[in-house]
């Protein structure tokens, strides 16, 4: 058993031969195919997955899964939707491609809730994916199957996709690191898009060591993408030391004071303690922590700006799944028909409400009313937070209002009490900021996480004040096992 | 019925000339086999992305500019959003909220007049791919899909079908005098949509509105705008005229008819929103200043600057500028110092009639202004007669040598008199019966003894010298 082991250790034992590249990859087919029949976490399992060679690389040599949402050569890709169930790429994804550069091997392809628009992991065509803690509840979503199966320790990391907290979400009710860089930092081409404004590519591991690594190596300016950026400056592996004295963080008073919440379950009583007790620790580190008032109504629109924007870029996005020159074809004689029986019949009922909304908010007679407003909305939450930016170095909030959920609390709505905590890690999507979540706790026996969140470019402070966090918690490289 | 006047508004899309297509690096050219010129953003696979081609935002702020129109200060694209079989992404990518261009105007030539044609504006976008029907199935050919196009949109400011088509010739012309497209009809590189109505000469409101759809040729546009106007009217006449309604109708080459598509009611509501993949950048004055320098005079000042500055004929002038590259050698022969009118008059007959006989660019002909410089130089100074000009003109474009080279001893003009003198006393004591039937009084021989001395020096006597000598020979 090697691969419940942190990048570097592996890189180590793979350069002084102690195992091999071949071992590792059976290892990860190996608990690919348990995984998948315990929590039914992928969509394909490349059992024909070839070792590589191993160089001075951190990555050569070891296995890596990536979300079934990023296009790969000649490897099934279906964005866990019907609509794509027979759907075979030509080219891979940058990021993706980036890493095989490396020398990493791709050993599996990851469920999701359908083309990531979901938030439980439920959605995806293969069925729901079960979380490695509780098989009684959900990993969240939208990147779910990585979560599990990084968690699970089927691999180190697994690539992710975050338009709304897709990969931050599942990371904390997994008990691992999930990490979004700034909008740009990592090329999208080959990410099948949700909402290309809100649309991020990052990586879950199982400590923001590995998490820098995997997207130094994944990073750059690419030419198919034209919101890509160069970052050749920014070195986030190197940035980890520990050092985060003097910094300054922030949390919004509104959204973690438990005066807030009079109706607070026991639950929610503990995890805004144990968030209490992380802010101690930042504190105890040399690190500035102060509550921010932010005003109510910005803090409230937040769902409702995610929804729309989302929805709308959701529908046009997905205009180009007809059938006809990719995935299953309608049958019909007639060509708009055929459209409609594959459009029809392949998306979840999910999928075709958000279509409905989307659409609905596009109208002409609608756009100003919703669209333009929700992006002045979105305008005036990026402007408060960079506001904030000037003074404070990130955002600290905890993640959802505990634990992983239980599949029969699930019906994807929202409750109303909790509803913009459960929600906020949007912030981190409408700016394009980096944000990461760590573990930081368990409660009943299932861990809770924290995330920090900070200016655009600002990567490597992020990391490292998350870095620093971790060090002084013992949650760094935890595997899943089932308390329940 | 008071005498009415026709409302009338064009959209015209034009393919532009680019390397790669405006959003994909797949070859943006012409090609009769299908499905060769594809990258996969053209063919909407999961996960591509446009990438603006900058040149085709050049060429398109270019004609923007040449159009008087104003350039916004940011480029971005919006989305339009449909579903249709030749449009794989279910969007194209267009200009809606920031064209760039917005209220141009420019004058073109109606039947010699001057007439001001309002731009509404000119977009930059991507075409569709194109779709081929046969008895019980449809190609699509992926060709096409993505290929720049600017559409131009002017105000309903137009009159007639004249007026129409005089218009998109105009523009067809500034197009490929800028060299942004080749502007060809025929590969279906200019599609129009025709706008049409018709009011009372006096009235105040415009009549109710009727789109043409895709009206692919001039011919097609003149035909549809006269049947519509004919159309409109009669229903006028008869009392009818409510049964217009606002709608979509294509033409049909086959009918000679515009057919109707959709009402108003049906009309698409496309969505419209900013593109988020393309971000936004800043189009600088600097940037702006540079691509003005690359706009080249236009067609139609050029016609005017020779007709007033040249004295050329409105004739020969409309000729010389129909293309850039004619009217670029005629303004180097000038700047040469040929004689405007020479020049014309070398360019509109023999060097056009030339370079249409074997269907090749004036660019390519070998006689360059310089040549030609010489050639009529060697005219002007007496060395050469016109004819010999003629024909040493196509001695040199056969052969490709220099003009001086068919000026030797052999084929120069006789100019020396007492050289002429000798040949002419040898025809004259050899011809006795001639001169004596001339000093009789039939006098047309004179054209014979002329012919004589042609024929002796194989055309190389100087025929002005040649006749003075045999006037003073056979009258005295």
């Amino acid at each position: 058993m090697y691969l419940d082991k942190s990048i570097k250790e592996l890189h180590g034992l793979l350069k002084k031969k102690e195992v091999t590249s071949e071992t590792l990859v059976k290892e990860a087919l190996a608990k690919s195919h348990d995984v998948e029949e315990k929590y039914n976490a992928f969509v394909t399992i490349l059992d024909d997955a070839k070792p590589t060679e191993v160089t001075e690389e951190l990555l050569s040599g070891i296995p890596f899964g990536v979300k079934d949402n990023y296009s790969t050569k000649d490897v099934l890709s279906t964005g866990s939707s019907n609509t794509l169930n027979n759907y075979v790429p030509f080219y891979t994804a940058t990021v993706v491609q980036n890493l095989f550069n490396k020398g990493a091997i791709m050993v599996n392809k990851t469920a999701l809730d359908e083309f990531g628009m979901g938030g439980t992991g439920t959605t995806c065509h293969t069925g729901p994916v079960l979380n490695p803690w509780s098989k009684k509840r959900m990993c969240a979503g939208s990147s779910a199957g990585s979560a599990c199966a990084v968690a699970s320790g089927v691999v180190p990391y697994a690539l992710g996709s975050d338009t709304g907290d897709s990969i931050r979400k599942p990371a904390a009710f997994c008990g691992i690191v999930g990490y979004k860089p700034t909008y740009g930092m990592l090329s999208r081409y080959g990410l099948f898009p949700f909402a290309s404004s809100l649309d991020h590519c990052g990586v879950l591991t199982r400590s923001v060591e590995d998490a820098a690594i995997v997207v130094d190596a994944m990073k750059g300016k690419d030419i198919h993408d034209m919101t890509s950026w160069d970052s050749s400056n920014i070195h986030l592996e190197k940035a980890l030391t520990g050092d985060v004295k003097g910094k300054k963080l922030f949390y919004i008073k509104e959204l973690v004071d438990l005066e807030n919440y009079p109706h607070a379950e026991k639950e929610l009583k503990e995890h805004l303690a144990n968030f209490q007790k992380t802010i101690e620790l930042a504190k105890s580190l040399g690190i500035e922590v102060e509550g921010v008032s932010i005003e109510r109504n910005l803090l409230n629109a937040l769902p409702a700006v995610y929804v729309i924007l989302s929805c709308a870029e959701a529908t046009s996005n997905m205009s180009n799944l007809t059938g006809i020159i990719f995935g299953p074809r309608g049958k019909s004689d007639k060509i708009m028909e055929m459209m409609m029986e594959h459009r029809t019949k392949g998306f979840s009922p999910l999928i075709k409400r958000r279509f409905v909304i989307g659409s609905y908010i596009l109208q002409k007679e609608n756009q100003e009313r919703y669209f333009k407003n929700a992006q002045r909305v979105r305008r005036l939450i990026v402007d408060e937070m960079k506001k904030l930016f000037a003074t404070y170095d990130g955002l600290i909030l905890p993640v959802s209002s505990g634990p992983a959920k239980y599949f029969d609390q699930n019906d994807d709505t929202i409750d109303e009490n909790t509803s913009i905590l459960e929600e906020h890690l949007q912030i981190g999507n409408f700016g394009g900021f980096p944000s990461i979540t760590i573990p930081n706790g368990f409660i009943n026996n299932l861990p809770v996480g924290v995330n920090i969140t900070g200016n655009c470019y600002n990567d490597e402070m992020v990391l490292n004040i998350a870095y620093a966090l971790e060090s002084h918690m013992d949650y760094k490289g935890q595997i899943a096992r089932e308390v329940e | 019925m008071k005498k009415q006047i026709a409302v009338i508004g064009l959209e015209m899309h034009c393919e532009l000339k680019s390397n790669s297509k405006v959003f994909s690096s797949a070859r943006n050219a012409y090609n009769e086999t299908p499905n060769v010129n594809i990258a996969p953003v053209d063919m909407a696979f999961p996960g591509t992305l446009p990438v603006v081609n900058k040149k085709c935002v050049a060429d398109a702020l270019k004609m923007s500019m040449a159009l008087n129109c104003t350039q916004p200060e940011y480029m971005y694209f919006d989305r339009k959003n449909y579903y249709y079989p030749d449009l794989p992404k279910g969007y194209q990518i267009t200009q809606m909220a920031a064209p760039v261009g917005i209220n141009g105007k420019i004058e073109i030539e109606v039947n010699e007049k001057l007439v001001p044609v309002y731009i509404h504006d000119i977009h930059l976008e991507e075409d569709a791919a194109s779709l081929d029907h046969y008895f019980d199935t449809s190609t699509i050919d992926y060709n096409r899909a993505g290929v720049p196009l600017l559409e131009l949109v002017t105000e309903p400011c137009l009159h007639s079908a004249e007026e129409a088509v005089a218009f998109l010739e105009h523009m067809r012309d500034v197009y490929k005098y800028c060299d942004v497209s080749e502007a060809d009809t025929k590969k279906g590189q200019i599609r129009c949509d025709v706008n049409i109505s018709i009011m009372d000469e006096d009235a105040k409101e415009f009549g109710t509105r009727v789109e043409v759809k895709n009206v692919n040729s001039f011919g097609g546009v003149y035909d549809a705008i006269n049947y519509e106007i004919k159309r409109q009217s009669e229903l006028k006449e008869q009392g009818r005229y409510a049964e217009v309604e606002q709608e979509t109708r294509r033409w049909d080459e086959e009918t000679m008819a515009t057919i109707h598509m959709r009402s108003k009611v049906d009309a698409i509501d496309y969505k419209y929103f900013v593109e988020p993949n393309i971000p936004k950048y800043k189009i600088t004055k600097e940037w702006l200043e540079e691509l003005k320098q690359e706009i080249p005079r236009l067609h139609l000042e050029r016609k005017y600057d020779y007709i007033n500055n040249y004295g050329l004929s409105n004739y020969d002038a409309t000729i010389l500028v129909k293309e850039r590259e004619v009217a670029d050698y005629f303004e180097e022969c000038v700047k040469l110092g040929i004689t405007p009118k020479i020049a014309a008059n070398w360019i509109t007959t023999q060097i056009l009639g030339y370079t249409n006989k074997y269907n090749i660019t004036i660019k390519k002909i070998f006689l360059t202004p310089k040549r030609l410089k010489d050639l009529t130089d060697l005219i002007n100074d007496g060395t050469i007669s016109s004819k010999q000009a003629k024909d040493i003109f196509f001695k040199v474009l056969e052969e490709e040598k220099e003009i001086k080279e068919y000026v030797s001893s052999d084929n120069a003009q006789i100019n020396n008199k007492e050289e002429l003198m000798n040949i002419i006393d040898t025809i004259i004591s050899n011809s006795p019966g001639q001169v004596e039937q001339y000093r009789a009084g039939k006098t047309n021989l004179f054209d014979y003894f002329v012919g004589q001395v042609m024929k002796n020096t194989k055309g190389k006597a100087n025929p002005v010298l040649t006749k003075e000598i045999l006037n003073q020979k056979l009258n005295n």
